[in-house]
């Protein structure tokens, strides 16, 4: 096996090296939109540990930038850090009495909070455009207006990896580090001297900010917005990309969102079966490989390398 | 105070269903420690399979019967070929199996029914009641009927049966009671069968007032979910009592304050008691073994 440190670079070359490839073997800008969604699904999911109601943090960033321009005149690129500031001040205010809960309980006040969220992108229609949604102004970088599949697909493949690079190199800093230990054992990481508290504050408040850089990122590349990428049905279909690719991996994330993307696209060809089969498809992955699918694949590939 | 008799009963009405989705995760989660998101598609099943045989020619009361017994063979084919397999996996991976199931059924619906929505007939007209004041739908004291029976019901099963003590011991410890000899596949099964026959009666009582749709069960479980937490997740009465609250939370809410944000009071509410209670308002507070 690789050593830990090459193993972290190697996570990084091989997500780089797949995102440069893939448009080599693209016949057509479908492809590209699909792939770019993929993108935007797997970052928004890195920041995801079980917690749920990401998807509220997620439609903050998409209308930060299709409000931001339109009522206010801001540039969209600058919305999109409004966007990142709101979701990051509104984690760290509701993380603090939200974090004390436990299990089960901290899954519905999360997705009780996404719910609160989408409700008032929902009924303050004279700012979002209500349950229709609302057009979203392009992005115009230095005077270049950013549109294409394949622009948005490089633009969305760059902020993916520069993500995952952010992520990984987190791991290795001492607040990764604490990360982890709270990962395994929350009892043993506070007898081992870590402020719980702060640390577990800090994770919900970075994977916020992804989301909501996620979710501006998709607004800009669709053009079109509406309250349904912040209600409770893309909060679940977060945390299952998640659980699918593999717990607490970030590689595992981006199999997962690639899997739960890619999935409905081809499942279309069998119309009316379409949600027959995925739901199917999520239940059998999940009983034969229970770890999620990174985890599953990789002890199964360092079997075969040991015999 | 005509108004508020309204509001207190329509509220009491929704929150009935909301409290027998409530109990249906209450009993899959003591047997076996999943959370089903799949609870509301039971729901689902009971008004929507009444609705089609009723519509074939079959008589109302035998539709439901069957349209529980369906609900009953889904809620055991869910664990036999689900959750069984997949016994000894994390928590979030059984839901995540459960989240499946809920699309799959979901899926399932949309073929064999339609997208459209569907009525039942109420079972005693539709002639409003006058109760001090206000108009009151008959249908409402069906469910509200419907729900203390199945309360009861449940309560005199666990209490006074042996299949019942079974149960509970084995919500209590699963391990000692396989060791006192309790079969507790079978008492899991029994859980998953009996939350989907409560999910389909729940179902079949509301329908008339509420409608019915191959999508309304996702909903109905965010609610229910919603509702065991605020009582305390595993507590049968904590179940029914943050059902019922939930319900009276969302009539008030709207009677009084503004209708659109129907679900932000609720919600609001849930996390302002968490805040307070981290085990909900029934909940005993448990200590964690290292």
């Amino acid at each position: 096996m690789l050593q830990k440190i090459g193993h972290r670079y190697l996570t990084l070359i091989v997500l780089a090296a797949i995102v440069a490839v893939l448009p080599a073997i693209f016949p057509s800008s479908y492809y590209f939109r699909v792939a770019s969604l993929v993108w935007v699904s797997a970052l928004a999911a890195i920041g995801l540990n079980v917690l749920m109601g990401q998807a509220g943090f997620f439609g903050i960033g998409a209308y930060a930038v299709a409000i931001g321009p339109a009522h206010f005149g801001i540039p969209p690129w600058a919305a999109l850090l409004i966007g990142c500031v709101i979701s990051g001040v509104l984690a760290y205010l509701v993380g603090r009495p939200i974090l004390r809960l436990k299990g089960h309980y901290l899954a519905i006040a999360t997705l009780g909070l996404g719910v609160l969220v989408a409700l008032v992108l929902t009924t303050e229609s004279r700012w979002t455009g209500g349950p229709d949604g609302m057009p979203v102004a392009k992005l115009v970088l230095f005077g270049w207006r950013v549109s294409g599949s394949d622009t948005w697909y490089w633009i969305t493949g760059g902020l993916l990896v520069l993500g995952t690079w952010l992520a990984l190199n987190l791991n290795d800093t001492p607040t990764g580090r604490a990360f982890r230990a709270l990962h395994d054992s929350e009892v043993a990481a506070r007898v081992a001297g870590i402020d719980v508290a702060r640390f577990k504050l800090q994770a919900f408040v970075i994977a916020a900010v992804y989301a909501s850089v996620a979710g501006s990122a998709l607004a800009l590349m669709n053009g079109f917005i509406n309250p349904d990428q912040a209600g409770f049905l893309h909060s679940v279909e977060l945390v299952t990309m998640v659980v699918l690719g593999g717990l607490g991996s970030v590689v595992g994330s981006i199999v997962g969102a690639a899997v739960l993307i890619t999935l409905p696209q081809v499942l279309t060809v069998f119309q009316e079966y379409e949600h027959l089969l995925l739901g199917f498809i999520i239940i059998v992955s999940m009983i034969f490989m229970r770890d999620g699918i990174v985890p599953t694949l990789s002890r199964a590939l360092a079997r075969r390398t040991q015999s | 105070m005509p108004e508020f008799v309204q509001f207190l009963i329509s509220g009491l009405t929704v929150g009935a269903v909301y409290a027998l989705v409530a109990l249906g995760f209450t009993l899959v989660y003591n047997a076996s420690d999943v959370v089903n998101f799949a609870q509301g598609e039971f729901v689902m099943l009971g008004g929507m399979v009444t609705v089609f045989l009723t519509a074939a020619g079959v008589p109302l009361p035998l539709a439901a019967v069957l349209a529980v017994c369906v609900s009953v063979i889904v809620g055991l084919l869910l664990y036999w070929l689900a959750i069984e397999p997949a016994r000894d996996a994390s928590p979030v991976t059984l839901i995540i199996i459960t989240i499946g199931a809920s699309i799959l059924l979901r899926g399932a619906a949309q073929i064999l029914f339609d997208k459209q929505f569907h009525k039942l007939p109420s079972i005693s007209g539709d002639t409003p009641v006058h109760l001090l004041g206000a108009t009151v739908q008959p249908q409402s004291f069906w469910v509200l009927g419907g729900t203390a029976a199945i309360v009861i019901l449940l309560y005199v099963f666990l209490e006074r049966t042996v299949i019942g003590k079974a149960v509970l011991a084995t919500a209590a410890n699963r391990l000692a009671a396989r060791l006192v000899g309790i079969n507790t596949a079978t008492v899991m099964a029994l859980a998953f069968g009996g939350s989907a026959a409560i999910g389909a009666i729940a179902g079949i009582l509301i329908t008339p007032i509420t409608l019915t749709s191959y999508d309304v069960g996702t909903m109905l479980a965010l609610k229910g979910f919603a509702a065991a937490m605020l009582g305390g997740m595993g507590n049968p009465i904590g179940a029914v009592a943050g059902g019922l609250l939930l319900g009276l939370l969302e009539a008030f809410g709207v009677g009084y304050i503004s209708s659109t944000y129907k679900d932000a009071f609720a919600f609001i509410v849930i996390l302002l008691v968490l805040f307070a209670m981290p085990q909900g308002l029934f909940g005993r507070r448990t200590v964690e073994r290292v």
